[in-house]
């Protein structure tokens, strides 16, 4: 995927987000929440979309989910935690919980398990730029840019302008096979 | 792992980038405990235990608590110093508590190289908790992250240590880190509490309080410990308060307006600190605490997070 | 007449004896338990047997001033056998046994255990070192004449300074009437205090109790001023301080009846050696190793004659009185497997000629106590070494000889090792060679 096809995703699942929070009447309620890093720039460009049709754009926090993993004895060693930074009362609000690829599930689940530490939203939607399958958990996209069946072991990678990529872009790179 | 190192047990042996790494995370690890649940689970399963030789509520609850917040199980183990005269070595209880497959061993110690004994006879990472008069890398990495968290960074910044250095773990330990950010240390205390050839660590050695701190961004205070009266380290307190204690009126004559105090605790209020400046508003020392269980937790984190070398063989194998 | 099997040639070898200021290949012939030839030729006798010692040298045994064999009462660590075992397997041919045993070694029924075990072992000589005071207890004085007669060579309390100045003024003057030297472990234990290691940077870094050189160097000027008082024979163990050697060297000057001994440890090490231990229990001894500057110093004054003699203060520990922490760990090393080797890389870094490093192991400690031996002068006693001072081997502890293990030096790799060992004409050592 080129920056053009990214910034449509991207605009795709603002248009939707605004029409599901309309139909639930939850838009004033409505809060964004992306997973480091891959996931906070699309919060902020779903939130910006939103802002501009509304006039008021919503809350935004990030959350880290290192401290959450369920694979740290697994790993040779501990990996880096980054700033979490969730300001606003979750209570009674609807989050939009946004991440880069859909893959496993358990970065999801892991977001899950920390946002719940904050409070209790009334209710998470998530929001991904790339479904790529090969779920391990029950876990599913309300909004995707893109769904793609990518075989287990390659890569999908996402590059943000604001995480130092010259363009926005999706890249599948073949990895080592299992 | 902290950079090379799976264990902590001194100071000295820490680059600054190994220290960064411990304060950058701690940073993470204070917003977790603003949070409304001050838990997080990323030490589920994991082992930690306190052993303890020597009686230390602060640090040892500071540990217990930094364990808890990260979810690892945690186990206090006091054992009185004369048990261990009795009959037990210090290898035995390692051997045993090894036993129990701890992935973090902390340890306090009234022997100075005894978490080193220990870390070469077991396999766990093992963290000192403050060994003899050798060191306590916990208070100096918070030493170092409270004062971070006050000026930004400890470049070109002078902290003044002051008191019994020659007894003192944690002006070792401070001695080994703060230098590494960038500042100047000065030491102060009565010549008998000034050890042989402490200046061959970078510091400069005062025995007036005054020259000390003036112009310091920073006092450390230490502790001064009843049982050194009549060593004879100094003929008593009420002479030692005089000449090397802190009070409000010489905190407002010789300190700069935005210096601050800290001390390791527990205070000897009236002794080395007049309550008025322990409580005062150049005080960080509350801050100290709570910046203490951010930093053991960061400790926790990197040392018993991820697998232990062997164990991650035997997953991939 | 003698059994010809009892001849002994030794060829081809590198014969250093100072005392008989000899240093080329000769060819040293034992018989009958004596040395009955040095020469560069000699007709080797039918059915004798012969040792080739080219490259190698030729040596009196060496004399340790300073050994704790632990037996009686403290037989786990070491015994009369295993140490005097190790000592021929490093060249020594003779020891001196410290009192410090249990009992003391303050009467002539210990004295005479000793001297019986010795002769049952059949390895090096043993001469026994009668205590200072009954009991080591620096209270009373002990039998010095009886000792004597027992077969005691000298007088020490080591390990426990006599702290009384009164009593040591009498222990000098008493031990005149025997002619017996009085072994000084100076320390004031007032500046010892806790300590366990030198103080200075290294003690400070590592958080350890420092004991200050002054602990040394005040006894030391103290017994000087005594002796200037009393007479007798004073003998300065393990002097470990720059200070102490300028004292014995000012003394010496003057002519005051005093010998000193240094050890392979504190030639070689310093306290900084302790730090890169990582707080080792194996580099704890006292005295403790000291600054670079006072290892400067010992070996100035050993190459000098300042000081006489190198001996091991070989001192076996148990694990369990070792593998413990710093603070907790007992005090002491292995020294007399390890002794020539270390000394010798004196030699290789040119601080001590070849000639300095034999004496000192040999006629300079013989003459400290007055001993027999340390020279192949033909019609002296059979004891001699055969040393290869190129072979480098690596200290295994487990592999040694004594009973423990506790040596700085292991898994370091030394150049340098006893290959045979005679003592009285017996071949009691040969290495590679089970016993």
């Amino acid at each position: 995927m080129n920056a053009e096809a990214v910034q449509r995703a991207v605009q795709r699942i603002a248009h939707e987000v605004l029409e599901r929070a309309r139909a639930e009447g939850s838009l004033e309620r409505l809060a964004f929440v992306g997973i480091r890093r891959g996931g906070v720039p699309l919060a902020e460009r779903i939130r910006a979309e939103i802002g501009k049709a509304t006039g008021a754009p919503p809350p935004l926090g990030t959350l880290d989910i290192a401290l959450y993993r369920d694979d740290l004895s697994q790993r040779g060693a501990a990996p880096v935690v980054g700033p979490t930074d969730v300001r606003f009362p979750l209570e009674g609000r609807t989050i939009v919980l946004a991440d880069d690829v859909l893959y496993t599930g358990r970065t999801i689940r892991a977001a899950l398990d920390e946002l719940v530490d904050f409070g209790r939203p009334r209710r998470v939607w998530l929001a991904v730029l790339v479904d790529r399958g090969g779920r391990e958990l029950p876990i599913a996209a309300d909004f995707a840019g893109v769904r793609l069946e990518v075989p287990e072991g390659d890569d999908v990678q996402v590059r943000w302008r604001e995480n130092g990529a010259a363009e926005d872009s999706v890249v599948v790179r073949e990895g080592r096979k299992p | 792992m902290i950079g090379r190192h799976r264990h902590l047990i001194a100071l000295e042996g820490l680059s600054r980038e190994e220290i960064l790494q411990v304060l950058d995370l701690a940073v993470s690890m204070k917003e977790v405990l603003s949070r409304p649940v001050k838990k997080v689970p990323s030490l589920r399963g994991k082992n930690v235990v306190n052993l303890f030789f020597e009686t230390s509520t602060r640090t040892r609850s500071s540990f217990e608590i930094a364990a808890k917040v990260l979810s690892a199980d945690s186990l206090n183990w006091t054992a009185a110093q004369s048990s261990t005269t009795k009959g037990e070595t210090l290898l035995d209880t390692a051997k045993n508590l090894e036993a129990m497959r701890p992935d973090v061993l902390v340890v306090r110690h009234s022997a100075s190289g005894a978490p080193n004994f220990l870390a070469r006879h077991v396999g766990c990472s093992v963290v000192s908790a403050g060994d003899g008069a050798h060191e306590h890398p916990s208070q100096g990495l918070l030493d170092c992250f409270t004062l971070r968290e006050r000026f930004g960074s400890l470049e070109g910044r002078t902290v003044a240590i002051v008191g019994d250095i020659s007894h003192s773990r944690v002006a070792r330990s401070d001695l080994h880190s703060l230098p590494k950010l960038g500042a100047k240390v000065r030491l102060c205390g009565p010549p008998t509490m000034i050890p042989q050839g402490i200046e061959r660590l970078g510091a400069t050695v005062h025995h007036d309080l005054r020259t000390a701190v003036e112009g310091v961004d920073a006092v450390i205070m230490l502790r001064i410990q009843h049982e050194r009266i009549g060593d004879p380290l100094i003929p008593n307190t009420r002479e030692y308060s005089k000449f090397w204690g802190l009070n409000a009126r010489k905190a407002a004559d010789w300190l700069k307006e935005d210096a601050v105090i800290l001390h390791p605790g527990p205070i000897n209020r009236g002794v080395e600190l007049s309550s008025d400046v322990a409580d005062g508003p150049r005080s960080v020392i509350l801050d100290q605490v709570q910046n203490g269980v951010a930093v053991r937790m960061a400790i926790l984190y990197l040392l018993a997070g991820g697998a232990g070398d062997d164990r991650a063989e035997k997953v991939s194998a | 007449m003698s059994n010809p099997k009892d001849v002994i040639v030794i060829q081809g070898g590198r014969v250093i004896d100072p005392a008989s200021g000899i240093d080329g290949i000769r060819t040293v012939l034992l018989r009958e338990g004596k040395v009955a030839a040095v020469a560069e030729r000699v007709d080797v006798p039918a059915g004798a047997r012969v040792v080739d010692a080219r490259g190698r040298w030729v040596t009196p045994g060496f004399i340790d001033l300073h050994v704790h064999l632990r037996e009686p009462g403290q037989e786990y660590k070491e015994s009369v056998a295993t140490g005097t075992r190790a000592a021929v397997a490093g060249g020594f041919t003779a020891v001196c046994a410290m009192p410090n045993t249990v009992p003391a070694n303050d009467n002539t029924s210990v004295t005479e255990l000793m001297l019986a075990r010795a002769a049952a072992a059949g390895l090096a000589r043993v001469y026994p070192i009668g205590a200072v005071t009954k009991g080591r207890k620096g209270e009373e004085l002990a039998e010095y004449g009886e000792l004597k007669a027992a077969g005691c060579v000298a007088l020490s309390d080591d390990g426990s300074p006599v702290m009384s100045s009164a009593l040591m003024r009498r222990a000098l003057e008493y031990s005149r009437a025997f002619g017996l030297p009085i072994a000084v472990h100076e320390e004031d234990l007032h500046l010892v205090g806790k300590g366990v290691m030198n103080e200075g940077a290294a003690a400070t870094r590592l958080g350890l109790k420092g004991v200050p050189a002054q602990a040394e160097d005040v006894m030391v000027l103290r017994d000087l001023s005594l002796l200037e008082l009393t007479g007798g024979r004073l003998h300065l163990c393990h002097v470990s301080t720059a200070g102490s050697v300028r004292a014995l060297r000012e003394a010496r000057r003057r002519g005051l009846p005093v010998t000193a001994e240094v050890t392979p440890h504190h030639l070689a090490l310093t306290d900084e050696d302790v730090a890169r231990s990582d707080y080792d229990p194996d580099f704890k001894m006292n005295p403790p190793l000291r600054t670079a500057e006072d290892v400067k110093a010992l070996q100035e004054g050993l190459a000098d004659g300042t000081i006489d003699a190198i001996a091991t203060d070989h001192a076996p520990h148990s694990p369990e009185e070792k593998k413990l922490e710093f603070d907790a760990a007992l005090n002491g090393v292995l020294g007399l497997e390890t002794a020539f080797p270390v000394c010798l890389d004196l030699v290789r870094q040119g601080l001590l000629t070849e000639r300095r490093l034999v004496e000192a192991l040999t006629v300079g400690a013989a003459r400290c106590f007055g001993l027999p031996g340390g020279t192949l002068a033909v019609g002296s006693p059979a004891d001699v070494a055969v040393l290869d001072p190129t072979l480098a081997w690596v200290v295994d502890p487990m592999r040694g000889f004594s009973k423990s293990r506790n040596t700085p030096w292991k898994g370091r790799t030394l150049t340098g090792r006893c290959t045979h060992a005679f003592v009285g004409g017996r071949l009691v050592h040969e290495a590679g060679v089970a016993p």
